[in-house]
């Protein structure tokens, strides 16, 4: 214990704690955290299983019914495509009330599930079926022409890039970036939150099939100019330039400025 | 023909005396050419005498004045690159379908503008990189340039006898703002059509005129087919040319007034102290412009800036969340944001559009007008007609440095509201409130930043104070043998204490009676009422440097602080006494 009592003033005994106790808070936050039960699995995808697991995990906000409450709206008519984006998504259950549902890393169903509640939603009321696979995956579109149709369409609201934008009071369309084509397409045809419906009249399945193709596309893409700033716009750019551009530019003003002659 | 004999006439070997040994002539045949050479040019041209005395030129040496530099380099980079973009650019707004090596734009209709930027981009040697360096050197230019206009104008540099350069160096930076945004403009990407619809706009707020200002530059409705040329035109020809002349009047200005310095021992405001242009600031600024070439092209080879290719070619239906101007238009476009939309009305048939004419087509002349009448304004406050050479200490004018802070939160505000939307989805906060904000904030934040930076340089300046009076605490506590403690304080070497003793003092102009003897009103009564009123706002709580008188007091009372601070500046002197004391010789 003398030994380390006499270390106490070591340099190096202040990162030392400070490493140890955040190694302290994270172990034990792991030990104690809430953790997610286990949904009990179903066999098949059916509208009785669905409608099991929608009153256990919907119902609260939703109604037992799915007839909507203050606090969430009426699932009648919305149909299995918006089920299965907001569930795939990891958007619904929603963790915490909030202005709008968040797009979650973590999807807390299997798809079977998630089917099973789509096909319950979609038997209260006709509405949007899930897509078929070969509209969604993006392969054989064409991806200029998805990528003109993204600007007139879509690009006021998520960005020339996908990037995302700000709606008005603290909602906001959010960024496609890496998400599924058939999230993509479902999210057209079911309109979620803030975002307006894309019919098949407005934008045929061959047409948000060229989106798909042209938002992939851009996942794909490498930045050929460099890093691209989050593709914000200017005012990234501003601010890297004030930043950065002119750090550098003082830095080397003070490193000239102190050179003797 | 004359009768004076000057020296250089009085001996062709250029000898002082008659016993003055002959110059030794250069041995070194390298430099026997080149004095050939410049013999040469010299008797065809008579170059010899002007480069001389620009050769001789002294410069002091402070890194903040360099910040000229970097824009004056950033400006030529611009130039540079720009000329090579010049030999691939079609600047046209013809119609025509993309095959280039970019497939996500194949077979899609666009002007001849964008594809050739698009071509620049991809099918051209470099030509990507050559373009960020552009448009990177460009905002570079105007950052560059705005923090050296606040570096001039926080030490008061443009105080006589440069205030023509101060208007001179508003105008720059206005025409560059200008410059910019038809840049921006020519490559018809989406961003860059949003703008001109934006300035399309901007034109019709004008009341009564409107119309046919958009007709006239555009010549015809929106977007028509004239403006990419007329740009072109602009950006290439009209405005670097402009530029450039006002440039070289601004950097002509600076040799003839001889550059200012910053005060200490040996400056005054009769020399200026630093080495001459050939050979040292030749070889320092020379190799600060490859400094910041070298910068700028490592910035442009790793960072994308205005990616056009992912905006697309511009139509007037679609238009992208965070369509923004660049960063130096975004103080406008922020005006345009918070401006409440109440300000448009209809009167006598007309649509009166304030909320957007007030941020698009005011703001910019009025801004650019009170920055150019700001030295004007000052000296006549002051009445102060002497020539500054010696740079203030910004501590040492509160009321100017309070003054630009306050701008300078005003303008931060506008800049940042132009990112209200960004904020708001990074910050994962509603537009709508930070735009309130914003609102309020533009009136409540700038006389907050005046009066926090008054109160801040005056602490500042009452520490100079007793820091002379005084000297340095040392942190030796003396034991007297009478059983007192004190506090051993250092007095400040003579060097040290003059720079903060060397500035002017302030005092409030007072107000001459309104009327003479015969009580008749004096025509500029009213005039100098106001006069005097921006006097007692300037200097009333201003805080006067350390006299002679007050040092040799302090030094006197030894260790009591009491009797000191209590002490009036009765033995004041005259207001101008500071600038004739002799400076301490430099170390």
């Amino acid at each position: 214990m003398n030994a380390l009592a006499a270390r106490r003033r070591h340099p190096a005994a202040i990162a030392l704690l400070l490493l140890l106790g955040l190694i302290l808070t994270g172990v034990a936050y792991s030990a104690l955290a809430p953790k997610q039960a286990d949904a009990a699995s179903t066999a098949a995808s059916s509208v009785e299983d669905g409608k099991k697991l929608f009153l256990a995990n919907c119902a609260t906000c939703h109604g037992l019914q799915a007839q909507g409450t203050k606090a969430a709206p009426s699932l009648a008519g919305v149909g299995a495509a918006a089920v299965d984006f907001q569930m795939g998504t990891g958007r619904m259950p929603m963790a915490a009330p909030n202005i709008q549902a968040p797009r979650a890393d973590e999807v807390r169903f299997t798809q079977e599930q998630i089917s099973s509640v789509a096909a319950y939603i979609a038997s209260l009321a006709p509405g949007p079926a899930v897509p078929e696979a070969e509209y969604t995956t993006g392969q054989g579109g064409d991806v200029a022409l998805g990528a003109e149709l993204f600007r007139v369409n879509c690009a006021m609201c998520h960005n020339f890039a996908g990037s995302g934008g700000a709606l008005t009071r603290g909602k906001y369309a959010p960024s496609l970036r890496d998400v599924e084509g058939k999230h993509i397409y479902e999210a057209m045809v079911s309109g979620p939150q803030s975002m307006p419906v894309f019919s098949d009249d407005n934008i045929s399945p061959d047409a948000k099939n060229d989106i798909v193709a042209y938002l992939h596309e851009v996942d794909k893409q490498e930045n050929v100019g460099g890093m691209a700033l989050g593709n914000l716009g200017p005012v990234s750019e501003g601010l890297f330039v004030w930043i950065f551009g002119l750090g550098i530019m003082v830095g080397f003003a003070v490193w000239l400025g102190k050179k003797a002659a | 023909m004359s009768t004076d004999r000057t020296v250089s006439g009085a001996d062709p070997i250029g000898r002082l005396r008659k016993d003055d040994a002959e110059p030794e002539a250069p041995t070194n045949p390298g430099l026997k050419a080149v004095g050939g050479v410049a013999g040469w040019l010299d008797d065809r041209t008579g170059a010899a005498k002007p480069v001389g005395y620009l050769m001789k030129k002294v410069f002091p040496d402070h890194w903040s004045f360099m910040l000229g530099e970097v824009a004056m380099y950033s400006m030529i980079i611009c130039l540079l690159s720009g000329t090579f973009l010049t030999f691939w650019f079609v600047p046209s707004a013809g119609q025509v379908v993309y095959d280039g090596s970019y497939l996500p734009l194949r077979g899609i209709t666009m002007s001849e503008a964008f594809r050739s930027t698009v071509d620049i981009s991809f099918d051209i040697r470099g030509g990507l990189l050559i373009r960020q360096i552009h448009h990177w050197a460009a905002l570079m230019f105007i950052v560059a340039l705005s923090v050296h206009m606040l570096r001039v104008f926080f030490t008061g540099a443009f105080r006589k006898p440069r205030e023509i350069n101060w208007v001179i160096g508003t105008i720059l930076s206005m025409l560059a703002l200008i410059e910019g945004f038809a840049g921006y403009s020519l490559p018809d990407d989406l961003l860059s059509g949003t703008g001109l619809r934006a300035a399309e706009g901007f034109m019709r707020s004008v009341p009564v005129l409107g119309s046919y200002l958009s007709f006239a530059l555009f010549d015809g409705p929106f977007p028509g087919e004239a403006i990419i040329p007329r740009l072109f035109s602009i950006h290439v020809l009209l405005l670097p040319a402009i530029l450039v002349g006002l440039f070289t009047a601004h950097i002509g200005l600076v040799f003839v007034h001889k550059h200012t310095q910053f005060p200490g021992p040996g400056r005054t405001n009769d020399n200026v102290v630093g080495f001459p242009v050939m050979p040292v600031y030749a070889a320092k600024a020379g190799g600060f412009f490859f400094i910041v070439f070298g910068v700028i092209s490592l910035i442009s080879g790793l960072v994308t800036i205005n990616p056009i290719w992912a905006y697309g070619p511009y139509d007037p239906s679609p238009v992208t969340a965070g369509s923004q101007p660049d960063w130096y238009m975004g103080f406008a476009d922020g005006a345009l944001r918070l401006l409440p939309g109440w300000l448009e009305f209809t009167a006598f048939g007309f649509t009166f559009s304030f909320n957007v004419m007030i941020g698009a087509i005011l703001l910019i002349p009025a801004m650019y007008g009170l920055m150019g009448a700001y030295p004007f304004l000052e000296k006549w406050v002051t009445g102060d007609n002497r020539e500054h050479h010696l740079l203030d200490r910004p501590r040492n004018n509160p009321t100017r440095t309070g003054l630009g802070v306050a701008a300078l939160t005003w303008y931060g505000i506008l800049l940042f509201a132009s990112g209200n939307d960004l904020m708001a989805i990074k910050l994962h906060l509603s537009i709508n409130d930070l735009t309130n904000i914003f609102r309020l904030g533009i009136f409540v934040f700038p006389p907050l930043a005046f009066w926090v930076t008054k109160r801040i340089c005056l602490s500042l300046q009452r520490k100079d104070r007793d820091l002379v009076l005084h000297g340095r605490e040392t942190g030796r506590i003396v034991r007297t043998a009478d059983g007192k403690f004190f506090e051993q304080h250092e007095p400040l070497d003579e060097f040290t204490r003059w720079n903060l003793v060397q500035h002017d003092r302030h005092d409030v102009l007072t107000l001459e009676a309104g009327t003479d003897q015969h009580g008749v009103v004096s025509p500029t009564a009213r005039k100098e009422k106001a006069r005097s009123a921006l006097s007692r706002f300037y200097f009333t709580d201003s805080i006067n440097p350390v006299t002679p008188g007050e040092l040799a007091a302090a030094h006197h009372d030894g260790q009591g602080h009491e009797a000191i601070e209590a002490a009036p500046s009765s033995e004041s002197r005259p207001a101008l006494e500071s600038s004739r004391r002799e400076p301490p010789k430099r170390p």
